[in-house]
């Protein structure tokens, strides 16, 4: 048997435990799935239609919004009374944490962001997993007759495979501390534009626009076109824009349609973010640069001087 | 307030991946070493938190020798002193390295009221070196934060969920895992880095454990060069890139 850990928040399923769902099932057919607090019963129809054959709701009065260690104690009993071959979350910082959780309380090793598993006989599975943001795989060998692992975003399709519903619900024992730790409120809210992650199109600046001021023709396009304005590190580093906008390793990872990339070189860690782009077009004066080997298109260009041409252009185009 | 913070010195790569003969490392022969941004804002935080309460900052590494080089960068920032934790060229895993962090810390004469580390290393990237240490120490662990304040002995902690943001509080002493963007981190100054060279670094070693996951080798995924097709220079260029754009339907 296999145990999911099943993420959510507030009775919306995480679209990467469908993910792990789907990775488990093709280790072994009996994969079940665990998930706690509030608003967990919600989530079981969908569940089961990705081929969980049994959901377990863990309840406890205090367990309403998010709360890991509390999560992960639900999870380690059920391990205890169950024996699972397996324990797989999806590879988020929420799934990474419940696992870190199970994993530091029963002092077994943990492979995060797995991009392939496979059980070996005996105690070992031969897993493949993503260091240096996916730039780097680690093929290894975990030896453990439990494997803790998750899996990374979009490493494995999530396919439907119906499993009749079949719900158990049971009491979370919790022990000292574990709901010291839990979401107690939430601020900001998505303010106006294209949230950055799920734009369509990203129109990104990096060293090369030489200071806060040359995003504004950014902005500029990202209006026209109904996209987001994202950047490189140098340019958060430098205040020039806020973090939020970061796209890379330690930013945000984006998949639009397109990727224009202005003034930025291509560093593995910025590539982390991008490489999923459909198409990226790089604006650089260095024709060299690196980032033109991960380019469909290139215009070899200085951007003060180029991007006010293009913003004419375009703004002629789209009227 | 004493804070320790946890920094893992990693090789600065540069826009490709070269591996050694075998397979089972980076070629490190031709490049830098650096932290990951994670932890730089980490040490930043804790700088701050120790100018406006007093207090001390230890910095703990575990890793190769030559981390002093990195350690003393951070103490011209402000850190006040260093744990460094030898390894001979070996590299725990994250079980064998929250052993070694929580012994170092729980061994110290400082009772630290705060552990700040890194959500993630950026070489291995594991996301549970600061988890496994809390338990080890018994102490409770928000992790990935993005926004902190401290206020009577309450860590009040951010977390960005999509477009919105968690707030944690948590008592200390407690470990907190933090991510990039929580601060900006000041570039050292010339007194900073003359202080810094006289500041205690203790070397210690450790032996430790062999890992339950091991390593048969190390890849770096293909990705083949798109060729990318030159648009040009000028006005000649910006005509060609709306075509393009109409081309792949973001503009209609
Ligand atoms: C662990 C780790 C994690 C990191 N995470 C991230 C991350 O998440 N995101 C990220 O972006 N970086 C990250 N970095 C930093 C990364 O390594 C690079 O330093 C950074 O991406 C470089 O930014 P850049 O391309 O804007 O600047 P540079 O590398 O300096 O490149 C500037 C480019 O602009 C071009 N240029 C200059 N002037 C002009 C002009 N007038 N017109 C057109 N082109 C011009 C130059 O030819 C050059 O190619 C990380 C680093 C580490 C060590
Ligand atoms: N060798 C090390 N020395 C010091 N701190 C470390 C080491 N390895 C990991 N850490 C800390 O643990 C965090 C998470 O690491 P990981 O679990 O590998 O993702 C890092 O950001 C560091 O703060």
């Amino acid at each position: 048997m296999i145990l999911v850990y099943a993420e959510h928040d507030r009775g919306e399923l995480d679209p990467v435990t469908l993910q792990a769902i789907s990775a488990a099932k093709a280790l072994d057919a009996d994969v079940q799935a665990v998930v706690v607090g509030h608003g967990a019963k919600d989530v079981a129809a969908e569940l089961a239609a990705f081929g969980a054959v049994s959901v377990h709701v863990g309840n406890h009065p205090e367990l309403l919004d998010f709360t890991p260690r509390a999560h992960a104690r639900a999870v380690n009993a059920l391990v205890t009374a169950n024996s699972p071959r397996a324990v797989i979350a999806g590879g988020t910082p929420r799934g990474n944490e419940v696992l870190g959780h199970l994993a530091a309380m029963r002092d077994e090793p943990f492979a995060s962001e797995c991009v392939s598993i496979e059980l070996a006989s005996g105690d070992t599975a031969e897993i493949v997993r993503a260091r240096w943001g996916g730039n780097l795989l680690d093929e290894a060998t975990v030896t453990s007759s439990l494997l803790i692992a998750t899996v990374q975003a979009h490493a494995f399709a999530a396919t439907s495979a119906d499993a009749p519903l079949s719900v158990s619900e049971f009491d979370v024992e919790l022990a000292d501390g574990d709901v010291l730790v839990r979401v107690e409120d939430r601020v900001g809210s998505s303010a106006g534009g294209v949230g950055l992650a799920e734009a369509k199109v990203v129109v990104s600046g990096g060293r090369g626009m030489d200071g806060p001021d040359a995003f504004v023709m950014l902005e500029e396009i990202a209006g026209v076109i109904g996209g987001a304005v994202g950047c490189s590190r140098v340019v958060t580093s430098a205040g020039w824009r806020p973090h939020a906008e970061q796209v890379g390793q330690t930013g945000t990872k984006v998949a639009p349609d397109l990727y224009l990339a202005c003034g930025i070189s291509g560093a593995t860690q910025h590539i982390a973010g991008c490489k999923s782009a459909k198409t990226l077009i790089a604006i650089n004066t260095d024709s060299q640069a690196p980032i033109m080997g991960f380019a469909d298109y290139m215009v070899v260009d200085n951007v003060h001087t180029f991007l006010p041409l293009f913003i004419e252009k375009l703004k002629a185009a789209s009227n | 307030m004493d804070i320790a913070v946890c920094i893992k010195r990693v090789p600065l790569l540069g826009s490709a991946i070269v591996l050694t003969a075998d397979n089972m490392a980076i070629d490190t022969s031709k490049v830098g070493f650096g932290l990951s941004p994670h932890e730089e804002c980490a040490v930043e935080a804790a700088v701050k938190l120790v100018e406006e309460n007093g207090g001390s900052v230890t910095l703990i590494n575990i890793g190769h020798i030559d981390g002093e080089e990195q350690i003393r960068e951070q103490m011209a920032i402000g850190a006040d002193r260093a744990i460094l934790i030898d390894t001979n060229g070996a590299e725990p895993d994250p079980q064998a390295a929250a052993t070694a962090l929580a012994d170092a810390i729980s061994s110290d004469d400082t009772n630290f009221d705060l552990v700040l580390m890194g959500s993630e290393s950026a070489d291995y990237g594991g996301s549970q070196t600061g988890i496994r240490v809390a338990h080890k120490l018994g102490l409770p662990v928000v992790t990935s934060v993005k926004g902190l304040k401290i206020d009577s002995g309450i860590a009040t902690c951010e977390r960005a969920v999509g477009s919105t943001r968690e707030v944690y509080t948590v008592p200390l002493p407690a470990v907190i895992t933090v991510k990039d963007g929580l601060n900006i981190p000041r570039y050292a100054s010339v007194p900073g880095r003359m202080k810094a060279r006289k500041k205690p670094v203790d070397i210690k070693q450790v032996s430790f454990a062999g890992s339950r996951i091991t390593t048969k080798q190390l890849v770096v995924p293909v990705q083949e060069a798109k060729g990318a097709t030159n648009l040009g220079t000028g006005a000649e260029a910006a005509d060609a890139l709306v075509e393009v754009m109409k081309q792949i339907g973001v503009l209609s």
